[in-house]
């Protein structure tokens, strides 16, 4: 937490409360990978809450193979400047150079993400140092709890980047629900077994026990494609997606992203469902989970 | 006295923070997704959000009109942060469609990036126990650049407008919703009295 004064009056910047808070206000929102200034402005016209910048999209990361890293500050800055929504990069697990770097040059959000290479096989990036604020991804509520304990102010089921494919997105999603709701009808003298269990830090065990939700927002990630994965996705319970691959490689870019737009904000009414759907072109191909091979799984990165 | 209705712009932001406000205050809150649901309400709140986002969204949904409209006949109005920037008739950094009802200039992302955000204590007009500080919550906040004539302050920091009211329109660039403090929600809940003792009374109020 860093305090500064303006005009004689104190500020301070970097409180969880202001780190949770820009989560807070991109609820019901759709965040889209970009990978150029055109298709950030193409994001935003669509009606995008935020933007994550980067080199390649996943599906990309995932045909090429290689070490996964970091984009170019260059590609940042030209994406910051060419919108003024929120600019969301990512960085390694546990590459805090790379955060400090991000975090330099002004980024929005921080994303510590599977989908490039860990740079650490043991530790995430002690969150709590910096000002800006961190989403981490997390496919049960254990690892969202340690994210969360690390600092994180964001949480996103990592579903399976890339694929085109819902299906790891809703089993992340359903796994971290069906684990809150028993937590609430956990008796209070078995939280710190349970704790022990999930490795999770017993404190914020407690408090989604007694709460029935996460400290923090949850979106939906990892292949999602069409209005209709997003829609279910927020069905679920999720707060908001993120979109990666499925925008920028489907045919038809702007009318998709116009569309998952409009079904996130009106995700429990079909027939509007059914408007939007109508006439955006072919969705991404995608993969089959069964496919990609166990040791090809992005989403089991992350400790 | 009944429980007044007010509606909270349910396209995206902080909806729910909104809801549980009123809900303490003793008002009913409901999360308004179509235009239709306007006419239930007595006053509306539009929340903290991405902006261009909600202004898209109000226009795709038919929204802007039927605002424009009932605000204009003197539904009254609070906006926060993203609500600001929808109410304001001018904008400064960014291009995106406004509902122009309220006599301001805003700017937007006025503060910075999100590093900037920041919370700070704030002595505001108005509110109950006005000599408490109330903690406020900027997030890559607006602030009002100029206000016309008809535009009282009720907040200011570092110089800069932060709150303000123009008849039935309330607005601030920071989030009462986000801190337990509801000052706000309740002067704007004494505001809705108002109006509507304005509008039983004959041959006063437009």
């Amino acid at each position: 937490m860093k305090v500064v004064w303006r005009d004689r009056e104190m500020e301070e910047k970097g409180t969880l409360r202001v780190k949770t808070g820009l989560a807070e206000m991109l609820k019901g929102g759709v965040i889209m990978d970009v990978t150029t200034p055109e298709q950030a402005m193409i994001a935003e016209e669509a009606g995008a809450v935020a933007v994550m910048a980067l080199e390649r999209v996943p599906a990309d990361i995932r045909a090429a193979g290689g070490v996964a890293r970091m984009a170019d500050p260059g590609v940042i800055e030209a994406i910051m400047q060419a919108v003024t929504i929120p600019v969301m990069a990512k960085a390694r697990i546990g590459h805090f150079v790379e955060a400090q770097i991000l975090e330099a040059l002004g980024v929005d959000y921080i994303d510590e993400s599977e989908v490039l290479t860990p740079a650490d096989e043991r530790n995430h990036i002690d969150k709590w140092r910096f000002t800006v604020p961190f989403v981490c991804g997390a496919i049960n509520l254990g690892e969202a709890l340690r994210r969360i304990g690390e600092g994180a102010a964001m949480i996103r089921t990592k579903g399976e980047a890339g694929t085109g494919n819902v299906v790891e997105a809703v089993r992340h999603m359903r796994t971290i629900n069906a684990e809150i709701a028993r937590l609430t009808v956990t008796p209070k003298d078995e939280l710190m077994t349970v704790a022990k269990e999930m490795g999770a830090p017993y404190d914020l065990v407690c408090w989604v026990a007694e709460n029935g939700r996460l400290p923090v927002v949850n979106f939906s990630a990892g292949g999602i494609a069409t209005p209709a994965d997003a829609a279910l996705m927020m069905q679920l319970g999720a707060d908001g997606v993120f979109v990666g691959s499925g925008i920028f490689k489907s045919e038809d870019p702007a009318s998709r992203a116009r569309a998952i737009v409009r079904a996130v904000a009106h995700y429990d009414d079909p027939k509007l469902l059914a408007e939007v759907s109508r006439g955006i072109g072919k969705a991404m191909a995608g993969l089959e989970i069964s496919e990609i091979g166990p040791e090809n799984l992005i989403q089991f990165r992350g400790w | 006295m009944k429980k007044p209705t007010i509606g909270v712009l349910a396209l995206q932001g902080a909806v729910r923070e909104h809801l549980a406000m009123l809900e303490r205050t003793g008002a009913r809150g409901v999360a308004l997704k179509y235009p239709s649901e306007l006419h239930l309400c007595s006053g509306l709140i539009i929340p903290g959000g991405e902006s261009t986002t909600i202004g898209k969204l109000m226009i795709a949904c038919g929204f802007l009109e039927e605002v424009r409209e009932l605000v204009g006949q003197g539904m009254p109005v609070y906006g926060t942060c993203a609500g600001l920037i929808m109410l304001a008739s001018r904008l400064i950094e960014g291009d995106q469609p406004l509902l122009g009802l309220m006599d301001i200039t805003a700017r937007r992302n006025a503060y910075g990036r999100q590093v900037d955000s920041f919370e700070a204590d704030l002595v505001l007009k108005g509110i109950e126990d006005p000599g408490r500080p109330f903690r406020a919550v900027f997030i890559r906040a607006p602030w009002i650049e100029e206000t016309g004539p008809g535009v009282e302050v009720l907040g200011e920091h570092g110089g800069r407008v932060v709150m303000a009211r123009q008849d039935g329109m309330l607005v601030s660039a920071f989030h009462p919703e986000l801190t337990g403090d509801d000052r706000i929600h309740r002067y704007f809940l004494r505001m809705l009295e108002g109006a509507e003792m304005a509008e039983r009374a004959p041959g006063t109020g437009g």
